[in-house]
């Protein structure tokens, strides 16, 4: 396994819509095997972010860098899911029709192409990092059951169990524990704190006791910059952040 | 919240697609090639064996039905497994068919050679009718039955070809794509109309005499077709179910049911798009080519729009994203056809009109989606 070091590390980055600013002059760093959190109101520019991180928007400006050598700005969508990034969107979005092994055997790593699916076996070691996955996301016993019979929130857990498949060091998760029962949102907080160290972990939530429950660093995001940042008590106590999310 | 709400609780405790269980048991299937064999040997006996004198005696009025029906029911498995398996809708694939027997025809009308009513040894009736002077380049070679062979392939296929590289490129997917695909076949039919595009014309092709030497008119060479048919079929079924249950058609069900999902996962769904319309293409080529030399005859009208329509009718009544239950489907909707036709001319079109009205409202999952709903609750 290659060594996990790469620190995600943003600089300037600017994205105009028409003249709104949905990131203006934005900055933050992740760290290898780190649990950052990110809050902020609506339009914050919280998905505009990860909108650049994956590729799917080009900033104005700026430098998105991930490691010493790898810069995001240049490289497509799939290029990126290739050098070790992977997202899950706020939606679940699973494949209803298939069971929950099904669903991380099309996310195993390998060829795409149709010939090579058409023939492809699964060995040994697949099989054994397909029941790790489902072990770590805790989906062992809904091994064959249909994708669509799944809860909620063992869809969303399902999701970041296919993006485990590819071995991503760096995990973007948008909203996870949005729409789940309290027993799910705890289960989900166990499920991130494990993942935090071996890989890196960059969560967007709204819920404030669940990014409590699982950050150790919290970036606060207005009108697209970084208004505070330090641990969850910290963040709380800014004038600031105060004033423009916590609105009290 | 589920966001399964569109299907009725109903259906939802079964699943849409039938991947024959855990290890490949597939019990529609078995059940399919075992008709297949039943048919394969009992229609031999009842025709070659049985007095002709005997009520259990089969006609080759017969034979010719069910070789008929079996074709038919290639073109609906061809259409299930773009459609079932992949949410691909065509409602042109009458086009491929017709190219396949088409290309069969070719070699058939080659084979008429010096007993044409002309009597010409080289040229087809229609091209002495029509004043051709020597055989088109594209006609060249025909007289080969390897080479007609491979044209009853190859010819579907580039079609499929260049028609779905464009069309998946482009992502053109849903509603527009069924639409294209049916002017796709309206246009080859109104070129094939032409006298000038050199394939007869309105007439088509007819009067064929005999294939690789046997007479199509003798009963042996109409149960061996059958044979060959129903061998065709099965194999057919086999290649496609082991299609679908590879992680190839597994990526495929993915594609239908979230695009975009698999797209992200990083596999190339236009090519798997691809490669699955060229196969159905091959499919309902080869299911065309066994057609012509049973029915004794090919013509434009097989481009028709209404008969593509009627396979995804077929396919419809049958169950999607089965395969065994298209070719029921299409069996059992022919026979109605064929009995309707006979009994009661005028109201087949109002007959097939409803049977897909029904079995949309009531039968989303089709005939076979009925027997799963039985077994599953037992």
């Amino acid at each position: 396994m290659n060594v996990r070091d790469k620190r995600l590390q943003l600089e300037g980055l600017t994205v105009s819509f028409d003249g709104f600013k949905a990131l203006n002059n934005l900055s933050l760093h992740v760290d290898p095997g780190e649990m950052l959190c990110i809050i902020g109101p609506n339009g914050a520019g919280k998905t505009t972010m990860m909108d650049v991180i994956t590729g799917k928007t080009r900033p104005d400006s700026g430098t998105a860098r991930f490691g010493v050598d790898i810069d995001l700005l240049g490289m497509s969508e799939a290029e990126i899911v290739g050098a070790g990034i992977g997202r899950k969107f706020q939606k679940p979005t699973v494949f209803e029709q298939l069971t929950v092994f099904e669903n991380l055997e099309l996310a195993l790593a390998g060829s795409r192409s149709f010939l090579t699916t058409f023939r492809a076996r699964m060995s040994g070691a697949q099989q054994e990092r397909i029941h790790q996955v489902l072990d770590i996301i805790g989906l062992l016993d809904q091994r064959d059951a249909f994708a669509r019979i799944l809860a909620h929130g063992q869809k969303q857990w399902l999701e970041i169990g296919m993006l485990l498949m590819q071995n991503p060091e760096l995990l973007l998760v948008d909203e996870p524990v949005a729409g789940m029962t309290p027993n799910e949102v705890e289960r989900t907080a166990e499920l991130l704190r494990s993942l935090a160290g071996e890989h890196s972990v960059v969560v967007v939530e709204h819920d404030m006791a669940f990014v409590r429950s699982i950050a150790k660093r919290v970036v606060v995001l207005h009108e697209g910059s970084v208004i505070a940042e330090g641990d969850m008590d910290a963040v709380q106590k800014h004038a600031r952040v105060i004033e423009v999310y916590l609105g009290v | 919240m589920s966001e399964s709400g569109k299907v009725p609780g109903l259906w939802r405790r079964t699943t849409l697609v039938d991947r024959g269980g855990p290890r490949g048991i597939d019990r529609g299937g078995r059940g399919l090639l075992t008709v297949l064999a039943v048919v394969a040997v009992a229609v031999p006996l009842l025709n070659q064996v049985v007095p002709a004198t005997s009520a259990f005696h089969l006609s080759p009025f017969g034979i010719t039905l069910i070789g008929k029906y079996m074709c038919y029911g290639m073109l609906a498995m061809a259409v299930d497994l773009i459609w079932g398996y992949c949410g691909i809708l065509s409602l042109g694939h009458g086009a491929f068919f017709a190219l396949g027997g088409y290309a069969m025809g070719m070699y058939l009308m080659r084979q008429i050679g010096p007993r044409g009513v002309y009597g010409d040894p080289v040229l087809p009736d229609f091209m002495v009718f029509l004043n051709y002077k020597s055989l088109p380049w594209f006609w060249q070679g025909f007289n080969h039955f390897p080479l007609a062979l491979a044209m009853v392939a190859i010819v579907p296929a580039l079609l499929a070809l260049v028609f779905g590289w464009f069309a998946f490129r482009s992502r053109v997917t849903g509603v527009y794509l069924s639409i294209i695909t049916q002017a796709l076949t309206y246009a080859l039919m109104l070129a094939f109309f032409r006298n000038d595009m050199g394939f007869g014309g309105n007439n088509g092709f007819t009067d064929f005499k005999e294939i690789l030497g046997f007479d199509l008119h003798s009963d042996r060479t109409r149960v061996v077709l059958l044979v060959i048919t129903a061998a065709a079929l099965a194999a057919g079924y086999a290649a496609c179910r082991k299609i679908v249950e590879s992680r190839a058609g597994r990526v495929v069900l993915a594609i239908r049911d979230a695009e975009s999902r698999t797209r992200f996962l990083g596999y190339p769904v236009e090519s798997f798009k691809l490669w699955l319309f060229v196969i159905s293409g091959i499919l309902a080529g080869v299911a065309g080519a066994l057609y012509v030399p049973q029915v004794g005859i090919i013509n434009p009208s097989e481009f028709a729009p209404i008969n593509s329509i009627e396979a995804v009718i077929w396919v419809a009544v049958g169950g999607r994203g089965t395969l065994y239950g298209a070719i029921a489907g299409a069996v059992l909707v022919n026979y109605l056809k064929t009995y309707l036709t006979g009994a009661f001319p005028e109201i087949w079109l109002y007959a097939l009109g409803a049977l897909f009205v029904l079995v949309t409202l009531f039968l989303p999952r089709g005939i076979t989606g009925l027997l799963h709903l039985r077994s599953t609750q037992t």
